[in-house]
Formats: structure tokens, C-alpha cells, sequence
């Protein structure tokens, strides 16, 4: 049983030990950023790519989580750690809102995906418009340095922070993917009529998935926000984080446990290595991002991940005959 | 121990099922029987509670549970199977299997045990580790019985799972179903292969058009003229008669 967790720890250690070999700042942004969308991707990874339900709107859930932290910091100068605990609390009961409304109603596939998109939209010129949000001119967190104010002098500790963020929810899926509800959720993926047959209460699982995939990337809206201590409804509420969550997804693996996290530095690794290359061209990462995305669903449905164990399982197989010749 | 009381369903204006009834006893193989397009499948849906009726009640255990939704009933002990195969596609046997297993059993270990134990009951003990999708049809009709089977029912409502299979595949799957009922599993079994209907079943119903015209022992219900001519047209029963006497 403990086997299924080696996968885990072996890449947490991994990216534990960069801030021992690399010292650049820019490296430590990079892995801090990459490390905040990998969690908000594994909570679009439960429900998406576990669960089937593919969602194109979990800014909804991001930036209730990092909106509703600054809001409680700054208006009412709550501690930031009970503002995190409270905006990822607030993140799930969005999603269960949300997810109540979509899914009773028979939502799936592309209509799904479009009304999610539809109430991250509602909630972004919402944010825009209200006072208690700054509206346009967005919020701004107070720099104070301080473990009780969770933020840090050095990128370091902050990436250890997000690590530990993205180390629970790794543990936190793998458990899930391995429980009655991973189950039942993969069920409810491949076939929802024949899981109905086997007594799988389809709607009830589809809401627990969306609750837990909102508290997770709620959680991301958090850090991003103890982070770069700036919010606007843009970046909160805005079109690119869900495409972000949802393309580290789908590039690593989606359904796969460490497949978020391996899409997102996949993603990242690569749109910085276009810039570097071809720097002058403005948004040619993303192009690049376009790229990975329409090459992964044409040869890798599997993702990066999906990939790798293929080619792995193949030379394993070739292995014998090889010896022989 | 099942009592379906009037059913009737509408589709738009056609009508599926008008009016039928029927009861199974506990312990028995009842069949269910009729021409394609009769509402045989439309029936099970109903009694699954995949499908509300138009008019009419279903009775389980003594207990209406015409409201109850579908994973309700099969928390009750009702499972099904699907006449098209609904596997988990992107699974493999032994997965397939437990999703049915967790129904009774919560944890991981429990829930793999029972599969692997109801895979090899009904012969796919060898597959547990192919991916669904590779299965031929036999192993897909056999995957839907353990599926419903791990779920532990009272009752199982078997949707042609001998269709599309050889000959010797029917002989071997026969046993199987009667050791499910020997173990005091309920079946209510619509099938089209009269051999299996003979073998199986204490009592056989027959529906045409959506409405029952006949029920009783299968030999009865066979030589029965309403029934011939249900499956062979008007007249075709006098036809018969007619030529048995003149061959005579
Ligand atoms: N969801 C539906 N909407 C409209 N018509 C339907 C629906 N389901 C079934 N029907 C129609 O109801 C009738 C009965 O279909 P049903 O599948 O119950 O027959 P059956 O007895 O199972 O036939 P077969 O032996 O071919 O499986 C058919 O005319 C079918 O086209
Ligand atoms: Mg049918």
C-alpha cells in the first residue's frame, strides 16, 4: 500500500532539494509559479481527468480562494494562515454551488465546460464591479515578512510552503484514487449508466469531486496571493488560469496522479525556453503552449506521463527478445 | 419478492409497454420473453429504476419502489444487466468488477478480493488484468453478469446475455446461471435462445406489442397459439395446425 506514495516522495525530494543547487531568483520564481499552477491543476485533475467532467472554469475557484483571503486580511486584518484556511473553505463551497446547479440539471461534456465558464466570467465582472474588492484597481496585501503573515524573506521558504501545498494534495489524490470514491469516480467517467447500475449515487460523487477540486485550487488562489501579494479580478477570476490548470493536466496525464505536476513544468519549462530562444516575439510562449497542447492530444492522449510508461512497458517487453539475440 | 404491478410507457406517441404485469418469486428463474421491439428492455429499465413509467408500480420485497432511483434499487438488491455491454471501457477486468464489490464493500482490499472471487466464478479468472476493451463478446457478456453479481443482489435481471454467443459458449455460461440462482440469487432473464429459456426457467412470460399475452411453464408457453402467432404472424398458428394434420 505504502508503494503507491514512492512516486510521491521521490519527485517532492526532488524539487525540495533545488533551492540547495539553484540560487537564482529567476529560477526560484519559476519553480514557485510552476508550483501554484500544478496545485490548482490537480484540482482541475480530480474533477476533469479522474472524474470526466471537464471543466473550463476553475478561475471560479481560484480566485474565490485568493479573493476571499485578501479580502479577510485586508479589510478585517484576519491572520493570513485562518484567511488561507477560509478562502480554500470558501473555494469548495463554490464549487459544490456550482456543481449542485450543473450537474442536477444533467449538465455534461461541452455544456459543462461552458457553464463553468460561464459563472468564472460572472464572478470576474462581479469582482470588477464591487467595492469590497477593490474592484478595478484590485487589492493589495500589505508587505509584512513574517511566518504568522506567511510571507518570507527568501523564495526558498516560500517554494518549501507551496511544496508542502502541492505534497497534500498529491497525497491527498493518490489516497482518493485508491478509496470506494476514486473508484466510483473513474466509473462515473468511463460509463455513468452502468456505475448507476452498481449502486453509485452518480450525482453525489460528482459533487464531492467538485467540492474537493475547488479546495484544492482555491488553495493555489491562496499562495499566488501570499505571493505576489496582488489581486485583480483578471488575474483572480480570469480566463487564463483555467486554461493554465487545464492544459498542465492534460499535458502531464490527465487522471494520473503526478500528472498535473509533471504538465506544469513540462508547459513552463518549455514556454520559457521559447522565450529565451525567441525572446523579441510577444505571447510566442504561448504559441509554444498551443503547440505542446495539439501535439499531446494528437500522439500522447496519455499524456507526457502516459507517454513515458508507454515507452517504458515497450523496452521492458523488447528487453527478452533482445537478450536472446 | 418482485411485483410489477400496470406498467404502462410512453414514448411520444408510440407505446412501449401497455399495461404489463408480472411477479417473480423468491428463488426462481422466471423468464421473460417476445418479438424485438415487444418492451422487454424497456420493461427492466422501469424495474431498475433507470426509467420512470407512465402509469403503473413496481413492488420489491413488499416495498413500492416505483420513486426510488436507480442506485437506490441497487442498494436494495436489485442489479442489472445492459443488453448493448456498458463496460468501463478505460479498465480493466478486475476494476470493472470491483466498482460492482464496493457497493457492499468499503475498503480496497475487501472490494478486490470479492471481485476476483466473482470473476472466477462466472470463468474470467484467467482476464482479471486485460483491459475491458480487449475482451471478445463472450468475455464482455460474462464481465456484465460479474459485474451485477458483485453487487451482492437479490434479485438479477439478466438482459440477453447469452445473445452473440456460440453454441458451446451458451452450454458453459447455463451452469453458471444456475449455480448464481443455487446460491439463492433471484433472476428475472429476457432471452431470446429457447434452449436456455427451456433449461432455466420455472415459469415464462410472454410480452408482444407491449402488452403480456401468455405466462406459464415454458413447454405451455411455447405451444401456446397467442404466442405463435406473435412471432410468426397472424394465422400462423392454424397454419401450423393445419400442416401437422396433413403431414399426419
Ligand atoms: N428511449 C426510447 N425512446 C423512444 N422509443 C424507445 C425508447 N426505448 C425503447 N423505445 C422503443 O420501444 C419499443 C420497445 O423497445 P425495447 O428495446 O424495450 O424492445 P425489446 O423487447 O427489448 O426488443 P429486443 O428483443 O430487440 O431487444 C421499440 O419500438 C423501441 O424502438
Ligand atoms: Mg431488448
Amino acid at each position: 500500500m505504502m508503494r503507491t506514495y514512492l512516486p510521491i516522495l521521490a519527485i517532492v525530494g526532488l524539487i525540495a532539494a533545488i533551492p540547495f543547487a539553484v540560487t537564482s531568483n529567476t529560477a526560484l520564481n519559476f519553480v514557485v509559479f510552476v508550483l501554484i499552477i500544478a496545485l490548482g491543476a490537480q484540482g482541475w485533475n480530480l474533477l476533469g481527468g479522474v472524474g470526466g467532467q471537464f471543466s473550463f472554469g476553475h478561475a471560479a475557484f481560484f480566485g474565490t480562494g485568493a479573493y476571499v483571503s485578501a479580502i479577510l486580511q485586508v479589510r478585517y486584518g484576519l491572520n493570513a494562515w485562518i484567511a488561507m484556511a477560509a478562502g480554500i473553505l470558501l473555494g469548495a463551497a463554490v464549487a459544490w454551488g456550482i456543481g449542485f446547479l450543473s450537474f442536477r440539471a444533467g449538465l455534461r461534456g461541452s455544456y459543462f465546460a461552458l457553464v463553468t465558464l460561464a459563472f468564472a466570467e460572472v464572478l470576474r465582472i462581479l469582482a470588477n464591479a464591487v467595492p469590497i474588492t477593490g474592484g478595478a484597481a484590485g487589492l493589495l496585501l500589505k508587505l509584512d515578512i513574517g511566518v504568522l503573515n506567511l510571507q518570507f524573506a527568501s523564495r526558498a521558504a516560500f517554494l518549501w510552503l507551496a511544496l508542502g501545498c502541492v505534497a497534500a494534495g498529491l497525497v491527498l489524490c493518490r489516497w482518493i484514487m485508491d478509496s470506494r470514491f476514486g473508484a466510483q469516480l473513474v466509473a462515473v467517467r468511463e460509463n455513468e449508466d452502468a456505475a448507476r447500475a452498481l449502486g453509485v449515487d452518480v450525482l453525489a460523487v460528482k459533487l464531492k469531486a467538485i467540492t474537493v477540486s475547488g479546495a484544492l485550487t482555491a488553495a493555489a488562489g491562496c499562495l499566488y496571493l501570499q505571493y505576489f501579494l496582488y489581486l485583480d479580478a483578471n488575474i483572480a477570476y480570469g480566463v487564463w488560469i483555467s486554461i493554465e490548470v487545464l492544459l498542465a493536466a492534460m499535458v502531464g496525464g490527465r487522471g494520473l496522479v503526478l500528472g498535473p505536476l509533471v504538465g506544469a513544468f513540462t508547459l513552463h519549462g518549455l514556454g520559457d525556453l521559447t522565450k529565451q530562444f525567441a525572446g523579441g516575439i510577444p505571447g510566442i510562449d504561448l504559441a509554444a503552449y498551443g503547440t505542446v497542447l495539439i501535439l499531446v492530444v494528437a500522439f500522447a492522449p496519455g499524456g507526457v506521463l502516459g507517454l513515458l510508461t508507454r515507452l517504458w512497458t515497450r523496452r521492458a517487453a523488447a528487453q527478452p527478445a533482445g537478450g536472446r539475440a | 419478492m418482485l411485483d410489477v404491478q400496470d406498467i404502462t410507457m410512453r414514448f411520444g406517441g408510440l407505446v412501449a409497454v401497455s399495461g404489463a404485469s408480472l411477479s417473480v418469486p423468491k428463488g426462481a428463474i422466471v423468464g421473460l420473453i417476445g418479438p424485438n421491439g415487444a418492451g422487454k428492455t424497456t420493461l427492466f429499465t422501469i424495474i431498475a429504476g433507470f426509467q420512470a413509467p407512465s402509469a403503473g408500480r413496481v413492488a420489491f420485497g413488499g416495498q413500492d419502489i416505483t420513486g426510488k432511483p436507480a442506485h437506490i434499487r441497487a442498494r436494495l438488491g436489485i442489479a442489472r444487466t445492459f443488453q448493448i455491454v456498458q463496460p468501463f471501457a478505460g479498465l480493466n477486468v478486475r476494476e470493472n468488477i470491483a466498482v460492482g464489490a464496493y457497493l457492499r464493500h468499503a475498503r480496497r482490499a475487501d472490494a478486490h478480493a470479492r471481485a476476483e472471487e466473482v470473476a472466477r466464478r462466472v470463468g474470467l479468472g484467467v482476464d482479471l488484468d486485460k483491459p475491458a476493451a480487449s475482451l471478445t463478446v463472450a468475455g464482455r457478456k460474462r464481465l456484465e453478469l460479474a459485474r451485477a453479481l458483485a453487487t451482492e443482489p437479490l434479485l438479477l435481471l439478466l438482459d440477453e446475455v447469452l445473445a452473440g454467443l456460440n453454441p458451446s459458449e451458451i452450454r458453459d455460461i447455463i451452469p453458471v446461471i444456475q449455480a448464481i440462482r443455487d446460491d439463492g440469487v433471484t433472476i428475472l432473464m429476457i432471452e431470446h435462445v429457447m434452449q436456455a429459456v427451456m433449461n432455466l426457467c420455472s415459469h415464462v412470460h410472454v410480452l408482444a406489442r407491449g402488452r403480456m399475452i401468455a405466462q406459464g411453464a415454458p413447454r405451455d408457453v411455447c405451444a401456446d397459439p397467442a404466442v405463435i402467432e406473435a412471432y410468426l404472424g397472424k394465422g400462423a398458428a392454424g397454419r401450423i395446425e393445419a400442416g401437422e394434420a396433413s403431414d399426419a
